[in-house]
Parts: C-alpha cells; sequence; structure tokens
C-alpha cells in the first residue's frame, strides 16, 4: 500500500514549506491549527527559530471552534497580534482541520486586509501534500501580489535566485555559495526568493535579467516574472565544478537569447555503475548532472515529492513512496539519500546527504555545501 | 543573514504581577508562539516506554512529521511506522480501510513481530467519526499475537476534556487485564520520568517488603502487563490521575496521589496517609527533612540573593515551590507559566498576598517572540524555558522534576540549583533536544 511506511520517515509537509518561504520577510504567518504543527516546524523544520526571531504563530484552534466554524475568534486574534507586532504581511495557513471544516481562508485573508489594512493572504494548505507544494505556494503569492513594478534592470547583469529555503539548503552556507559563484562569474544577486533578502529587495524583482530557480518551490514564482516581465530563467543548482559552470554559461545565454532553460542533463546512460538518488527534483537532477559530469556513473534519481515531467531527465522517475522505491532500488548498485532512507537500502553503498525536509535538524551537522567545489566520489559500503 | 528583527517591546498581554494576575489563567488564549525549549516529553516518547512494542501514527503528513523526527530523534525508527493520510480517505469515506489495510501493510513489513502495537488515530478521525470498533475488532482478528492499544493524538481537544498528555498516560495501562493481586506489589504511575531510587518514598516501600514496578522499569512486555498484579498505584504527577482513577475501576487497584508539592509537612500528612492506606506504621522522616532543609539553606548561603526565574515545566506544581524557594529566602522574581492547576490555588495565594511584585510571564504569547532575552545581572533559571527566556547559561535542566520526589528530590534540587550557580551549561544546544532523559541523536 502506497500510504503505509515501515521504515523510513515523512517529507515535511505544505504549511511548512509556506512558513520556511516567508520565514525572512517580515510577514505574521498563522496557521490555523489546534497544537502539533508549531512546534513541529519549529524544532524539526525551521534551523532559524533559535537565532532568528519571526512572527510563526498557531491559532489554537480548540473543538468548538472547529465545530462551530468560529471564524470570528480567529479573525480577531489575527488582529489583534497583528496591531501589536505590525507585520509587513499576514499569511494565513491551512491545516487538516480547516481543509475539513471548509473554512474559508482567502475570505478570512480579506477581512483581516479590510480591517488591518495590511495585505494579508489565504493559503489553502492541508498538511496532507508536500513542502514543495507550499513554497510553491508562497513564493508565487509572493511574488504576485509584492512583485509588480517593472523597475530599471541593473547595469551589471544580475539573478534572482528562486526556491531558497532551509527544508532543501539547510543553514550550511550553501546559498551563500551560490550567492558568490554567482558573482564569480560576474553575476550580480539582485534578491534571493527567500534566504538573506529584505522584502523591499523581493519587490524589485524586475531590476533582474534573468532568474536561476534552485528548487520546484521557485518554478511557478519564475515562470510568473517571465510572463509578467520577460525575465528568462534557468532551473538548476551549481553544484560540482564542471557543472556550476556550465550553469552559468546558461544563465548568461539566457540573458542575451531571454529563453528559458532546464539545465540539468543526463551523460551516462550506460556506464558501469548505476546509484540512485533520492531528493527534490532540482536539487537531485541537478547534483546527478554534475556526479555525471565528473564521474563515469549512471545516476537515476527517483523523486518522491512533487516533480513536472520536464524537470526530469531521461531515466530519472517520481516515485510513489517506501514500496516503490524498494523496487526501484532493485536495479542500482548504490544510494546516495538522506540517511533516514538506509532502512531501504540493504547491502546497497550507501552515500548519506542529509537533507532538512526529510531528517529535520539530526545531521545539521553533516550536511554539505557542495556549491561549486570538486565533487569526491569515494567507493564504501556503509549499510 | 542570522539577525534578529528588532522589534518595539510590548509586554501587554504576556507580563503581569502577580498582584494583578487572574487565577488559573493569567493571560487572554489566542495566538501562540512556541519558544525552542522542547525537553518535555511527548506521545511518543511516552509510548516508548512500554517493552516490545511498536508505535503505528495514522495522520496527515505535516501531523506525522513531528512525531516520525521524535521517534528519529530519539533513534527509535526501528519502533515506529505510519500510515499517511490523504485529500481522498478524507473525501471518499476510506478511513477505516485504508486504517486496516495501513496496519496490516506494515506489519507484514516488519521484520519483527510486535507484542503490542500503539495505534495512534488523530484529529481527523474524530471530525470523521469513523468506526473505531471495526478498524480494531478486525486488526484483533487479523493478529490475535498482538496487543492492539488504541491512542490519540488529537490536539483539537486539548481544551476540552482529558489534556493529550493525560489520556495518553491513561491509556498506556489499558492493555492490562485483571490479575489476582498481589497484596506485596505496588506501581508507581504516571509519570514519564523513572523515580530517584535514593527518593524516602522508594526506601519506604522496600523497607516494608514492597516491591515498586514502574513502567521504566519493565524489561518485557510481560513486566508490563505483570503491573496488573500490583494492588495498589501510587501517582505523584496530577496528569497521571485519570489512570490512576480507570485502574481503580477497571482492575480494582486502589490509588493514592502524593503530589510531589514543596512543603514539608504536607509531604509528611501524605506519606501518613500512604501508610495508614498500607497498614504500616507511620514513620519518622526528620533525618529527611533535616537534610533537605540543611541543603536549601546551603544553596541559599552560595545563591545569596541572585535573580531566580523559574518555569512550569521543570515541576507540576511551580507555585509550591515558589514558595518553598521564597520562604527560604530566595530572590525569585520571575515565574514563566500560561495556567496554573487548580490545586495550586493556595499557593498562589500566599505568594499574592506576600510577594505582590513577582511577575508571571507567559511563555505562548506572541509578543514573548520579541521581549528581550537577556538581562543586565546574572540569573538563575531553573527550568528550560525559563533559561531561553532570561537567556542565562546559569540553570538547572530538569523538567517534570526530573524523577526527583519527596524530601530527598528537595535536597537534591537544592544540590543542582548550587550546581547550576556556579557551572554554566550550554544552553542553546541543551535546551532544544527535545524529551529530557531520552535518548538524542542532535
Amino acid at each position: 500500500m502506497k500510504q503505509a511506511v515501515g521504515f523510513i520517515s515523512t517529507y515535511s509537509s505544505d504549511e511548512f514549506g509556506i512558513c520556511s518561504a516567508l520565514y525572512e520577510l517580515g510577514g505574521m504567518v498563522v496557521m490555523h491549527d489546534a497544537s502539533g504543527c508549531n512546534s513541529t516546524y519549529t524544532t524539526h523544520d525551521e534551523p532559524r527559530w533559535y537565532e532568528i526571531d519571526s512572527m510563526i504563530f498557531i491559532s489554537a484552534i480548540s473543538e468548538m471552534e472547529a465545530v462551530m466554524g468560529d471564524d470570528e475568534k480567529l479573525i480577531q486574534d489575527i488582529i489583534e497580534t497583528a496591531e501589536q507586532l505590525q507585520p509587513a504581511f499576514i499569511a494565513i495557513v491551512g491545516a487538516p482541520i480547516p481543509y475539513m471544516i471548509g473554512t474559508d481562508l482567502e475570505a478570512i485573508a480579506m477581512v483581516v486586509e479590510g480591517e488591518t489594512g495590511i495585505p494579508s493572504f489565504g493559503f489553502a494548505a492541508n498538511g496532507m501534500q508536500n513542502y514543495t507544494k507550499g513554497i510553491s505556494m508562497a513564493l508565487e503569492a509572493i511574488t504576485k501580489r509584492f512583485c509588480t513594478e517593472a523597475f530599471q534592470k541593473t547595469e551589471q547583469i544580475s539573478a534572482n535566485i528562486l526556491g531558497a529555503t532551509p527544508l532543501d539548503f539547510s543553514l550550511n552556507g550553501s546559498v551563500d555559495s551560490i550567492k558568490t559563484w554567482l558573482l564569480e562569474h560576474g553575476i550580480g544577486v539582485n534578491s534571493c526568493f527567500a534566504m538573506g533578502s529584505s522584502l523591499e529587495e523581493i519587490q524589485s524583482a524586475s531590476k533582474a535579467h534573468v532568474n536561476l530557480v534552485i528548487s520546484y518551490g521557485g518554478l511557478e514564482a519564475a515562470k510568473l516574472l517571465k510572463e509578467r516581465f520577460d525575465i528568462p530563467y534557468v532551473v538548476g543548482v551549481p553544484f560540482g565544478r564542471r557543472y556550476a559552470d556550465i550553469l552559468a554559461n546558461k544563465l548568461k545565454n539566457a540573458v542575451q537569447t531571454g529563453q528559458s532553460r532546464i539545465a540539468t542533463q543526463k551523460i551516462h546512460q550506460n556506464a558501469k555503475k548505476r546509484l540512485a538518488l533520492i531528493g527534490e527534483t532540482v536539487f537531485a537532477t541537478s547534483l546527478a548532472s554534475a556526479i555525471e559530469l565528473e564521474y563515469d556513473l549512471d545516476v537515476r534519481v527517483f523523486v518522491p515529492l512533487d516533480t513536472k515531467a520536464e524537470l526530469l531527465r531521461d531515466g530519472d522517475e517520481w516515485t510513489s513512496g517506501e514500496d516503490d522505491l524498494n523496487e526501484r532500488l532493485k536495479d542500482v548498485d548504490g544510494v546516495i539519500a538522506d540517511p533516514l532512507y538506509r532502512p531501504l537500502c540493504g547491502q546497497l553503498e550507501f552515500y548519506p546527504l542529509p537533507h532538512e525536509a526529510f531528517s529535520g535538524r539530526i545531521y545539521d551537522k553533516e550536511n554539505p555545501d557542495l556549491i561549486n567545489r570538486d565533487l569526491r566520489y569515494r567507493e564504501e559500503t556503509s549499510c | 543573514m542570522l539577525t534578529r528583527i528588532g522589534r518595539e517591546e510590548h509586554t501587554e498581554g504576556a507580563k503581569v504581577m502577580i498582584r494583578d494576575a487572574h487565577f488559573p489563567a493569567p493571560f487572554k488564549q489566542g495566538l501562540e508562539y512556541s519558544s525552542p525549549a522542547r525537553g518535555t516529553w511527548n506521545i511518543v516518547h511516552t509510548g516508548m516506554l512500554i517493552p516490545e512494542s511498536h508505535q503505528i501514527f495514522v495522520c496527515a503528513q505535516g501531523c506525522l512529521r513531528g512525531v516520525v523526527l521524535t521517534a528519529a530523534e530519539m533513534d527509535a525508527m526501528d519502533r515506529y511506522s505510519s500510515v499517511m493520510i490523504r485529500e481522498e480517505n478524507v473525501i471518499d469515506g476510506t478511513m477505516e480501510t485504508l486504517m486496516i489495510d495501513g496496519v496490516t501493510d506494515v506489519l507484514h513489513k516488519l521484520n519483527y513481530r510486535p507484542k503490542a502495537v500503539l495505534l495512534f488515530i488523530s484529529c481527523q478521525h474524530f471530525f470523521l467519526a469513523y468506526d473505531q470498533s471495526l478498524v480494531f475488532d478486525t486488526l484483533r482478528e487479523r493478529f490475535p499475537e498482538i496487543h492492539f492499544m488504541d491512542c490519540y493524538m488529537i490536539p483539537t481537544l486539548r481544551k476540552s476534556g482529558l489534556t493529550p498528555d493525560q489520556k495518553m498516560r491513561l491509556q498506556l495501562f489499558s492493555l492490562l487485564e485483571p490479575m489476582e493481586k498481589d497484596s506485596k506489589k505496588i506501581n508507581l504511575i504516571g509519570s514519564n520520568l523513572p523515580i530517584s531510587i535514593t527518593s524516602e518514598l522508594v526506601r519506604l516501600l522496600n523497607q516494608n517488603g514492597y516491591k515498586l514496578q514502574l513502567l521504566n522499569w519493565c524489561e518485557t512486555f510481560e513486566d508490563y502487563m505483570d503491573m496488573a498484579e500490583s494492588f495498589f498505584n501510587l501517582v505523584y504527577e496530577p496528569i497521571g490521575i485519570p489512570a490512576a482513577q480507570d485502574l481503580e475501576k477497571r482492575l480494582g487497584q486502589q490509588y493514592r496521589y502524593l503530589p510531589f508539592v514543596f512543603d514539608f509537612e504536607q509531604l509528611e500528612r501524605n506519606y501518613h496517609k500512604l501508610t495508614d492506606d498500607l497498614g504500616i506504621e507511620r514513620q519518622n522522616y526528620k533525618a529527611y527533612i533535616e537534610e533537605a532543609q540543611t541543603a536549601l539553606k546551603s544553596a541559599k548561603q552560595l545563591i545569596g540573593d541572585t535573580y531566580i526565574a523559574v518555569d512550569y515545566t521543570f515541576t507540576f506544581r511551580i507555585m509550591s515551590f515558589t514558595k518553598m524557594l521564597l520562604l527560604y529566602g530566595f530572590c525569585v522574581t520571575e515565574v514563566y507559566a500560561d495556567v496554573f492547576l487548580p490545586e495550586e490555588q493556595a499557593d498562589f495565594d500566599w505568594i499574592r498576598q506576600n510577594y505582590p511584585d513577582i511577575q508571571i510571564i507567559s511563555t505562548n504569547q506572541p509578543n514573548m517572540r520579541y521581549l528581550p532575552r537577556n538581562r543586565d545581572h546574572k540569573v538563575l533559571a531553573i527550568g528550560q524555558k525559563a533559561a531561553y527566556f532570561t537567556g542565562t547559561d546559569y540553570f538547572v535542566n530538569v523538567v517534570e522534576s526530573g524523577g526527583m520526589f519527596g524530601f530527598d528530590g528537595i535536597r537534591q534540587i537544592a544540590e543542582l540549583m548550587k550546581d547550576a550557580y556556579l557551572n554554566e551549561k550550554p544552553r542553546k544546544e541543551i535546551i532544544q533536544r527535545k524529551g529530557y532523559g531520552c535518548e538524542s541523536c542532535i
């Protein structure tokens, strides 16, 4: 059965993806849930929680409020807190119970905005979708609402980075390394959706010449910026040396041609050794491309999260869960994945690559920054 | 990138002097903030106390996230599985099928056969009014060798009826079945952490020939089931009382609630009630009391007038504890708590009357996110949340009394206060670990 999981972890969900994407933008995010969501997110999915203050709260909905459909208390609580804390925007995020009782979060957001004058969003998350969907929803909404003005382009070629959250990139310096890599290639960083940039910087996204999409969660925002300001986008993460150089050239090419590109590529179909790489689609396909460029390895990506056919390379596949993965891993010699996938790997070679959205904070200290640096492949049997 | 976002200090609604505080709930209920102090146990930690058991959670992805990583962080993934609820299960009314088939599938996958399965349902089941009897009856029929325990992760009910913690501690003993009673066996139930064996309570029972049994001390599932043999249950944490009441009703086990109050006379009176219950001679506790008092005086001598902050996660009787510290001359200035137990009323009133300027401070009001987390003077914190909010590295790292109890517990706490006053701890690293006393991979 696809939904029965005997041995492995559970990916972060849509409501936490929204929180993560909006965390640094000065808004107030209210998860409309009873209790557990708040501590789950802030404990396992938010490595910034201790050091960076952000207005992430929970509505603490009770049985009676849910049964009676009492939206008024939620509205008043949000207004009262917003008046005190004066956030830049308000995001009201759904969860399983609002989904089940049919709470109209967009309507609630309209009422809140009318009362406070603060831009407000209702997000129809329900805790039953992946965090990738949540990041996508949040970044698209922010883009739609705040990136409305066509600014003059920067003199130097510049890029927006789209889809950066600790859920995919941890706090191991990867996002800063991407910025450094861009600068080394003569591309300025206009903004980063949404780590290390203010809401004001994101509002002026149209200054950039190109967008770099580094996760599935950034793709819809990229499409919107293409549609609205004709900014081309390139999908890929600059892992390794050779792939990072190729990606930089594709960014420059996109600036020249205005054409958007998915920059991942399949190099080896029939190498002497086949590895599986399990993870988020843009991250995993980029890393697989980078590895194949440097080694005689056939790296097949298996994506247990939201993806699109156009993001997958030949041989890469979406996978529905533990049982499906078990089948697919019969055809490989080794696995690159989060350490909590180990129980599925038997005697296969295992290369641990922590993924915050799967194992949370457990392996934070062992999570490597692989951006624009030599990838060292060492045969080992770890399982 | 790692910078605090500046905000003006708004204390309104989050701090109140005890003279102006309402009992038992000093603060308005609204949006809630969650601080990073994570030492308190959750239902996964508690459930893992049953030996040779396996936990299966049937929940939405977002709800599973917290429990699976609790299991992972305590290195217990081999005792945890899940069945994920998807949108279609909510819409098409297939919850019973999902549960039966999902649990069956999980049990077939496992490379061992657990003796008990703790099967957790969630808020969604409650709102769908699914047929629980059908699910559990079918599973018991399919797997007659496994004991299935119905468990609940329903935080929507936390403000009505039993709280999730109370319910968990009640269900924890629901597999026990009536057995012939052994008049020399006594259980201590309702606590997550094992009682310190130096406690006079343990000595009292041992010296009078009783065998004390705790879930924490059970090595096998059979040890757990044998807890039904005990004729008497002791419970010293208030959230364990519903479990004791249930066992009295179902198994005929008498119980005695011995709250861990910080009042020597009341502790002694409670011990007398216990010995009367057991039909044994009342004991003399003078030596234990003197030892505890000496330890408190010694701590006071060292700590002097250093400001002290305490929080509700340290003990269920935080008002009683605060009163004791005040009586021994300690300078308690801040008490972090969002609500008080009804049984704290007398201690609350005493403090209000005698120390009206002590501040009661919320831990979950939204503006607690932005209050300054540092002080311009040394603070000794007792409890993880107090340490976090006051920004001190001088703190007693204990939750739920840490297994300390009675006069001996007070003595130990005084020693820990002295140690905390003298030695800094890595606050950020320590307080973010889940489940104080459990194994932690972080």
